[in-house]
């Protein structure tokens, strides 16, 4: 009997280990910042290079931080829903990734605008302390500078819808 | 004719030669050998050891000593700076696990969520010894003939 039942159960568990691992994505790694403060941070602002954008500009209210940069393929796909967002009020910071400036002020012009100021970070420094590792990357940061969610990859409603909108309406409901 | 025979292995040889130069040359090439580093060799040891045991997390199956992209050379650079801040190599690789999880290191710590991940070769190897042990003793107790059978 024991002979026939540990291989069933090895079998088992191997499975039950397997099924798992066909629904997970390895690429996207979870944070390990959610729950925690946003990381301070003051940079020059793209569109007005003397100016600067920064974690205290983004305290106060429910913001997102989106991580971009004109070479990032996918971050041209969620921009049209980036922008659908800023039409209906969330204010969008930009953090401007390793880019150059003259092609980040073009990609805006061309395709809109959906940030209320992007951040321009040029060597990455600050995208190292918010441990992004692959554009685009979306933070959901709270009026307390509390970072509340983390999507990697491109944004869209049904990620909006399941995963960043549920929580600032629980935020809201406690209040 | 022996001298054509002789041109023939001549040959051969050259070619088997000339792959393999082009096989070194590939390997080489791929090698990708991270430039920067420290002048003082106790430090650029230090240094590179580091390196290699950091995960590339957009590449995942690379250190970051071996991958070429650009984030790579970021984290390597972020590795520079705090070493000469004075940091240690657990510091770093605690300040790199704050922001990217453990997943970075490709070494992660003892605890709740890795237990299983450190204690599975131990777990396996005396589960094994453990089957072997019952076999062995089942077998001994079995009279020779049996087995001729």
């Amino acid at each position: 009997m024991w002979r026939y039942a540990i291989p069933a159960v090895l079998l088992l568990v191997l499975g039950a280990f397997f099924y798992r691992g066909l629904y997970l994505n390895p690429t996207v790694v979870e944070s390990p910042l959610i729950g925690k403060p946003a990381p301070e941070f003051t940079l020059p602002d793209l569109e007005n290079p003397e100016g600067t954008v920064g974690t205290e500009d983004i305290a106060g209210r429910y913001a997102l931080l989106n991580v971009w940069a004109t070479w990032c393929v996918e971050c041209r796909h969620e921009h049209d829903f980036l922008l659908s967002l800023a039409e209906s009020g969330m204010p969008i910071y930009g953090l401007n990734w390793k880019d150059e400036r003259a092609a980040a002020l073009e990609w805006l012009d061309v395709l809109g605008d959906p940030y209320v100021a992007s951040a321009v970070d040029e060597i990455g420094d600050v995208a190292i302390d918010y441990g992004v590792y692959g554009a685009p990357e979306t933070f959901l940061i709270g009026p307390d500078l509390t970072i509340l969610a983390k999507h990697i990859g491109p944004l869209s409603t049904p990620i909006w819808e399941a995963r960043f909108a549920p929580l600032i309406e629980s935020h809201h409901g406690a209040r | 004719m022996p001298a054509l025979t002789r041109l023939r292995a001549l040959a051969r040889g050259a070619s088997t030669l000339a792959m393999a130069a082009l096989l070194a040359l590939g390997a080489a090439l791929n090698a990708q050998d991270i430039v920067e580093g420290f002048e003082d060799p106790e430090l650029d040891a230090r240094y590179r050891n580091l390196i290699h045991e950091i995960r590339c997390m957009k590449c995942q199956n690379q250190s970051i000593a071996e991958s070429p992209i650009d984030q790579a050379a970021d984290i390597r650079r972020q590795v520079r700076v705090l070493m000469v801040d004075g940091l240690s190599d657990a510091e770093i690789r605690a300040y790199l696990a704050e922001r990217y999880g453990d997943f970075i290191n490709y070494r992660p710590p003892f605890k709740p969520s890795t237990w299983l991940l450190w204690s599975a070769p131990v777990i396996l190897l005396a589960s094994g010894a453990f089957v072997f042990a019952r076999v062995l003793r089942e077998r001994m107790g079995q009279p020779l003939d049996e087995d001729i059978d």
